[in-house]
């Protein structure tokens, strides 16, 4: 099947296609022509008379094919021969015309990366505090982030479950331009291991210990014998104070924002959950879809939400 | 079911089953359609729930209505056909009562199976391998049945009507068991044997071709008999009627590949799709031309006959619908209108506009004469329904135009500096009017065939009531 399917046909499946392809056609014209003429001889009211068959009671005329209809028959197939020499179609046969599906999609970035390119070159002139306060521009990184980015982080970029809000100052790996800049470049992989092996009273009292870090509702019994266990299997990424650590993109379990709880859901069951089962946060990298330019844009309109 | 009619030479119980369970399916078909519609305009219908939801209530509507209201009218009316012109029973009662229960079957398991999940995710070809065994089974009986009564024939000619009901039959036979070959993993999940881009197009080969011969040859078998005979015409032209079957036979099979433009599949086979759609246009309307003339000397008939006037619109929807489809398989206009609401919109002149139409006008003048009259028990009935179900189709895929013309002109629409001038969503937003119409145009279908359902039911009453032996109704 590989030869059927990849950049060329073997040279009996192309022959093959060529065969079968006009062979159909031509048995199309055949019918057409071999049926053109009748003998019927039209009376003078321009009847003709019938075939004789009665299947049921239904008799049929034995009328000539329509003309227009004949000619709109025979148009088609004269067009498809036509395109058929111009276009891929008889097996490996490329066409006069070159073309290709590829060649058309190259041809049209090429086109549109001529006419919008210096637009956003000019853009990537001005640093991102700046590009910021631009109007105009932070209209067209809008654009961008909606058809992009809006559908993880929600059009108002306030994000959702497990998609983090944009326009509040807690950054899972830093506000700063850059650090959003590589972000949306290289994209981020945020993984919080299962701790399923504790055991699901010490994954209780972890609960308990972490939510007493915000100050939530808690047992103060339990998150004692939490403290322990979070100190010796929590702090190498959320860090000693729980304020997590920016370079690993490991959050802050003590401001009370939470990327992981249903609206609605129990924190403590969120929490549970995530020490459970783990967490796999996947952002995309930007660069291969947008380009740099874009990227810079897009980097100084996230800015612009919480600046 | 009354057995005081039984025919003295035809298999008339069959033939009554499966009317009968032609507009049950079609109501019941058509009402999915109706609440699926109705969950893209308020989506809180899906009710949270699995089993109610689009993903899952959008193939059991489509399975419905081409498989179990088509398929049960194209049986009923392939059996009542073949008998009469050519004059002989079916050569099997048991097998021919085998195909009914087993499609029931099938249909029944697909309500069953649909709905909790279990597909194969082929479009049009959703049921799981058990399931697709037992269609083959059933299918195959079923063309034993027509060709074996074909081949007994008492006519020296086979009549034009059984020459597309046998090339449907056929087809759909090699089709499905082709693009169904899989590897069963469990009782309900299995894989396709075929990799990649050739499933692509061997799913669009058969994904077209449902079209093709399920949708088109066998309805243009039910034509060329109900038509003429409404009509109390002699077909138009005998050589049409030959050039037209064979080309359109030869053609079709090549279109499949005009689903897949601008994707994985290589250029060549894309461009074959395409001329060969084109191709198919002069073909197809070969079956309008022979229909519509056939009614010349007999215009004024429509003054009168609601019956006949499902028959001629369907003919009109059907120029329609296959001059659209060509149409769309060029690669330019492809480009705008794939992925958008206009495809539905040409299914549904297709399904509701011809399928539909051509099934309904057949079904009144057959279910008559089933139980010994020529009349239904109110043409003003008919009449209403004809209405009913011409403006519903037009509400629909005017809204389906609409809807897609803009979807795709919103989606490639550009800024000065080449972003996309609209989110998707917005094009949603855009589409929200289109999908209330179109809710309300299949209002006005299920609402129809309510009424069929309940002309059907008084039809059956009246000839139940009455006790006199089946005249001979020619």
């Amino acid at each position: 099947m590989n030869n059927l399917w990849g950049d060329s046909l073997s040279g009996f499946w192309s022959s093959w296609i060529i065969v079968i392809t006009l062979g159909t056609i031509a048995f199309c014209w055949w019918i057409l022509f071999a049926n053109r003429k009748t003998d019927e001889v039209p009376d003078a009211e321009g009847k003709v008379g019938t075939t004789g068959h009665q299947a049921d009671g239904i008799e049929e005329y034995d009328n000539p094919l329509p003309r227009w209809w004949f000619m709109l028959f025979a148009g088609t197939i004269i067009f498809s021969l036509g395109y058929l020499a111009l276009y891929p179609g008889l097996g490996n046969y490329a066409g006069l015309l070159g073309w290709t599906q590829e060649n058309q999609w190259d041809k049209e970035v090429a086109r549109a990366e001529e006419r919008y390119a210096p637009i956003f070159a000019q853009y990537n002139e001005i640093a991102v505090p700046e590009l910021a306060k631009d109007s105009e521009a932070m209209r067209v990184g809008e654009r961008i982030f909606l058809n992009n980015c809006a559908v993880c982080h929600g059009s108002n970029a306030q994000g959702g479950y497990g998609f983090p809000n944009l326009t509040d100052d807690d950054w899972l790996y830093g506000g700063e331009p850059e650090n959003i800049k590589t972000t949306l470049r290289q994209g981020r992989n945020g993984l919080m291991p299962a701790w399923q092996q504790l055991g699901e009273t010490n994954i209780d009292n972890v609960t308990q210990y972490v939510m007493s870090l915000s100050a939530a509702e808690h047992d103060a019994d339990a998150a004692a014998l939490g403290q322990p266990i979070f100190a010796a299997s929590c702090v190498a990424c959320h860090g000693p104070q729980a304020k997590g650590n920016q370079a690993l993109g490991a959050p802050n379990l003590t401001d009370d924002i939470w990327l992981y709880r249903q609206p609605g859901q129990p924190l403590g069951d969120a929490i549970r959950q995530t020490l459970r089962n783990g967490r796999n946060g996947h952002m995309p990298a930007q660069a291969p879809y947008i380009g740099e330019d874009k990227v810079h844009l897009v980097t100084a309109y996230v800015y612009s939400l919480s600046h | 079911m009354n057995t005081a009619f039984e025919h003295p030479i035809y298999n008339y119980k069959v033939v009554r089953q499966f009317a009968i369970m032609t507009v049950v399916w079609g109501i019941i078909g058509m009402l999915l359609g109706v609440i699926i519609a109705a969950q893209l305009v308020w989506p809180q219908l899906n009710l949270g729930l699995p089993w109610t939801s689009f993903g899952r209530l959008r193939p059991l509507h489509t399975n419905a209505v081409i498989f179990a209201f088509g398929g049960s009218a194209l049986m009923a009316t392939s059996y009542y056909v073949v008998q009469r012109t050519c004059q002989v029973r079916l050569i099997s009662d048991r097998l021919a009562a085998f195909t009914f229960w087993g499609w029931q079957a099938v249909i029944v398991s697909a309500v069953i199976t649909l709905p909790m999940g279990f597909t194969t995710s082929k479009e049009y070809a959703e049921l799981e391998w058990p399931i697709n065994i037992l269609i083959a089974v059933v299918w195959i009986s079923y063309a034993v049945v027509f060709l074996g009564t074909i081949k007994q024939r008492k006519t020296a000619h086979i009549y034009v009507a059984n020459w597309f009901y046998a090339a449907f039959i056929l087809t759909v036979a090699v089709l499905h068991i082709v693009n169904n070959a899989a590897i069963p993993v469990g009782p309900f999940k299995s894989y396709s044997i075929y990799p990649g881009a050739v499933d692509a197009m061997v799913q669009w080969w058969w994904g077209h071709n449902a079209v093709g011969f399920f949708l088109t040859a066998g309805f243009l078998g039910m034509m060329y008999y109900f038509v003429p005979k409404q009509a109390e015409r002699p077909i138009y032209s005998y050589r049409l009627s030959i050039v037209h079957f064979w080309a359109l036979i030869t053609t079709y099979m090549w279109a499949g590949a005009h689903h897949l433009h601008y994707t994985a599949l290589p250029d060549w086979a894309q461009s074959l799709g395409m001329i060969m759609s084109i191709i198919l246009l002069a073909p197809s309307w070969g079956g309008m031309i022979n229909g519509m003339m056939t009614l010349s000397g007999a215009w004024h008939k429509l003054r009168t006959d609601p019956t006949l006037r499902f028959l001629v619109v369907a003919l009109s929807f059907y120029g329609m619908s296959t001059f659209e489809g060509p149409m769309m398989a060029v690669k330019t206009v492809n480009a705008l209108s794939h992925y958008t609401d206009w495809t539905i919109g040409h299914v549904h002149s297709g399904a509701l506009g011809w399928v539909a139409m051509i099934t309904i006008g057949s079904m009144y003048h057959l279910i008559p004469r089933l139980y010994g009259d020529t009349d239904m028990y109110s043409v003003k009935l008919i009449a209403v329904h004809f209405w009913l179900a011409t403006i519903g189709t037009v509400l629909y895929i005017a809204a389906m135009w609409v809807n897609g013309i803009l979807q795709g002109l919103m989606w490639r629409a550009v800024n000065a500096d080449g972003t996309l001038m609209y989110t998707f969503v917005e094009a949603l937003e855009a589409s929200h009017p289109g999908y209330v119409v179109r809710w309300i145009g299949g209002l006005f279908w299920v609402t129809g065939m309510l009424l069929m359902a309940l002309n059907v039911y008084m039809t059956i009453k009246r000839s139940s009531s009455e006790t006199q032996p089946l005249p001979q109704t020619a």
